[in-house]
């Protein structure tokens, strides 16, 4: 299940013990990727290299989403307020930080005049952090536990998870003292007594959240390897048949989507330090569904995929919005459009040789004449 | 609740005595005992009080017209539809209408679709892997595969004639090699009653045979319940026989006496048939029966 590449004919006609072809094949592609992120600052702009930071936070998110969609089938379409949710967390500690025991300015101009109890336990670095995974991971759990019993799946599983996300993000705004409504949580000056904004600490956390992509990488490919991953992969293919091969796929499907949701909150603790803002926006319905489309245009099911897409949509939609401010949103929707129809396993699917797929009414019989003739490769 | 469990598992139905199945000795021997269970879809009656029983070790074919509610009983044994009234007794005790599904797979049920329900993307082997690795604990599931278990699945492939296909995609199978999967998946459970819905549908001659000779070393040691349409299949591998019509067992024996019985002649042909017409003569029941039903 993990991305294996077809190798080079020259590689391949080398005499290399086959262990190593075969360890190669799975490995060769993340390593290479590897490699260019951490040679990537040497070579960037610091406005770069922080853009390329928010991309990996963004790497770590898809990945969240493709481990439940790519691999158990559950197209979750309110990841983004799981990221929301760990930003958050992250953004209550460093905010509580710069204030410097007052209390955060946008709870001063909102009349409030202290601390709310459940801000409190946030200025300890070594709560706040864990509840970036817990947080996220227990809306998760009860929410899936709820859902999965009652045999929700499918498109009303992705249904419900996108009301979460308008839902979310409603409640974010209207409640303006606790959350800082829609402008967020902002202008955080420190972070464990460094500041913020130094190239150094920009430097610091861009590595921090390459590392944690590669140990994210390694969870999943592990899991999938595992009996459990093979599992989940069973649950995408027949429910049923799980069911009736005495496990409770409620209680599994509970679990992943649980351990989905906290890897995506780990993710937006990682966007809040290096973006400088957390705000409703990254929660709502659009960037939802926006990692869907990262996730689908880099390859489902293919770990590396997800990287690949979240990386190469994003820098595609910073580089098209400098490029063609007015228009660039039509090349993602062509971009997605031709996720769906061409090339239905992304971009993995297409290095990895399973080509492209002439959709249905492209067919030949069903061409008018001259358009049989124009389009290149279509067979009358 | 215990002692009132217990006495009712004793007190066998008189309606068991009258069809001749189930009573032994001792209640011992009796695997499963349907009692008077009724089920109803909108009003429509599926299953009117019916009473059935199996032994530890036999294997019964289960036939009759389309509607007789063959496939209603498989699901309110494996707790897929839920009954109105009566019970379903397993095993020396279990209430199976209260079970929740995946775990009458604990007590010891295994259940084969009609069409077969396999895991596509995964190989004939990790199949199986799948399909054994219920009893573990969950934790375990993430460490390897212990090598008595993969003896075990080696076994299995060896029974259902899979070995030289357990590194292939599922979904790759031929239609006769992956209900012969589903079935490995079900044996490698080790399951004490085996359900099985059209195990033959849709196959070729050969594999039909085939998966006669495999029920039969099934059955010889564990106890199968066969719903079936193919007549020269049941004629071919049946020993006992339950006729159902209407939510009720029609009649029961061995396939000879089934055949002759007036009542399941009329049942199978439906009103106005000629009656010097066996259910012998007609392979494909489901053409005469519509009227019937």
């Amino acid at each position: 299940m993990i991305s294996r590449l077809s190798l080079p004919n020259a590689v391949k006609g080398l005499p290399l013990p086959s262990w190593l072809g075969d360890v190669a094949s799975v490995w060769l592609a993340p390593i290479l990727v590897l490699a260019a992120l951490v040679a990537a600052p040497l070579l960037l702009s610091d406005f770069r290299v922080a853009l390329l930071g928010k991309f990996l936070t963004f790497a770590i998110l898809a990945m969240s989403l493709n481990l439940i969609w790519g691999y158990a089938g559950m197209l979750s379409l309110g990841h983004g307020v799981f990221f929301g949710l760990g930003g958050y967390a992250m953004a209550m500690f460093l905010k509580l930080e710069s204030a410097g025991g007052k209390l955060p300015d946008f709870m001063f101009w909102s009349g409030l005049t202290e601390l709310p109890f459940f801000w409190a336990p946030f200025q300890y670095a070594w709560i706040a952090i864990p509840m970036t995974f817990v947080v996220p991971a227990a809306l998760a759990g009860g929410l899936g536990y709820l859902v999965f019993r009652s045999r929700i799946t499918g498109v009303y599983f992705a249904l419900i998870t996108q009301a979460l996300a308008l839902i979310v993000s409603i409640l974010f705004i209207g409640q303006q003292p606790y959350t800082g409504g829609t402008n967020g949580i902002t202008n955080y000056t420190t972070i464990f007594g460094f500041a913020i904004n130094s190239p150094t600490t920009q430097i610091v956390l861009y590595y921090a959240t390459l590392a944690t992509l590669a140990l994210t990488y390694l969870l999943c490919a592990w899991l999938i390897a595992s009996r459990f991953g093979r599992l989940l992969v069973a649950m995408r293919d027949d429910e049923n048949r799980v069911r009736f091969s005495g496990y409770n796929p409620a209680a599994l499907k509970t679990i992943v989507f649980a351990l989905s949701a906290g890897i995506a909150g780990v993710a937006g603790a990682l966007f809040t330090p290096q973006v400088g803002i957390i705000s409703p926006t990254m929660m709502g319905i659009v960037p939802s569904i926006e990692i869907a489309i990262w996730v689908a245009v880099g390859g489902r099911g293919v770990l590396l995929g997800a990287i690949v897409g979240a990386i190469l949509v994003n820098g595609a939609k910073s580089g098209l919005s400098e490029s063609f401010p007015a228009i660039w949103q039509y090349f993602l929707g062509l971009l997605f459009i031709g996720a769906v129809l061409v090339f239905p396993s992304g971009i993995m699917g297409l290095l990895r040789g399973e080509g492209w797929r002439r959709p249905e009414w492209l067919a030949a019989d069903r061409l008018p004449g001259f358009a049989a003739r124009v389009l290149p490769g279509v067979k009358r | 609740m215990i002692g009132r469990r217990a006495r009712q598992i004793f007190q066998t139905p008189a309606s068991h005595a009258a069809n001749g199945a189930g009573l032994g000795a001792a209640d011992d021997k009796t695997i499963l005992s349907v009692e008077k269970l009724t089920i109803s879809f909108d009003g429509f009656t599926v299953l009117n009080e019916l009473d059935f029983s199996m032994k530890y070790g036999e294997m019964r074919f289960l036939i009759g017209p389309n509607g007789a509610g063959k496939t209603t009983l498989i699901d309110s044994i494996t707790g897929k539809s839920k009954p109105d009234r009566g019970r379903i007794v397993f095993d020396g005790g279990t209430d199976l209408t209260r079970q929740q599904e995946h775990r009458l797979v604990r007590l010891g049920i295994g259940r084969k679709f009609q069409t077969p329900s396999i895991f596509g993307s995964l190989t004939v082997y990790q199949n199986l892997e799948v399909a054994l690795g219920f009893r573990n604990r969950i934790t375990s599931l993430f460490g390897g595969i212990r090598s008595r278990e993969s003896d075990r699945i080696m076994a299995t492939l060896e029974e259902v004639a899979l070995v030289d296909r357990a590194s292939e995609v599922a979904g790759s199978l031929s239609h006769g090699e992956k209900q012969w999967l589903e079935i490995g998946m079900l044996l490698v459970q080790e399951p004490k009653l085996l359900l099985m819905d059209e195990p033959v549908a849709g196959m070729t001659r050969r594999e039909r045979e085939k998966t006669g000779e495999l029920l039969q070393s099934i059955g010889s040691t564990r106890s199968v319940l066969v719903v079936e349409h193919d007549m020269e299949f049941v004629r071919r591998f049946a020993q006992t026989v339950t006729v159902l019509h209407l939510g009720k067992v029609l009649s029961e024996g061995d396939m000879e006496t089934v055949q002759r019985d007036p009542e399941v002649v009329r049942a199978y042909l439906g009103h106005g048939a000629s009656g010097n017409r066996t259910v012998a003569e007609s392979s494909q029941p489901r053409r005469g029966t519509a009227a019937g039903v």
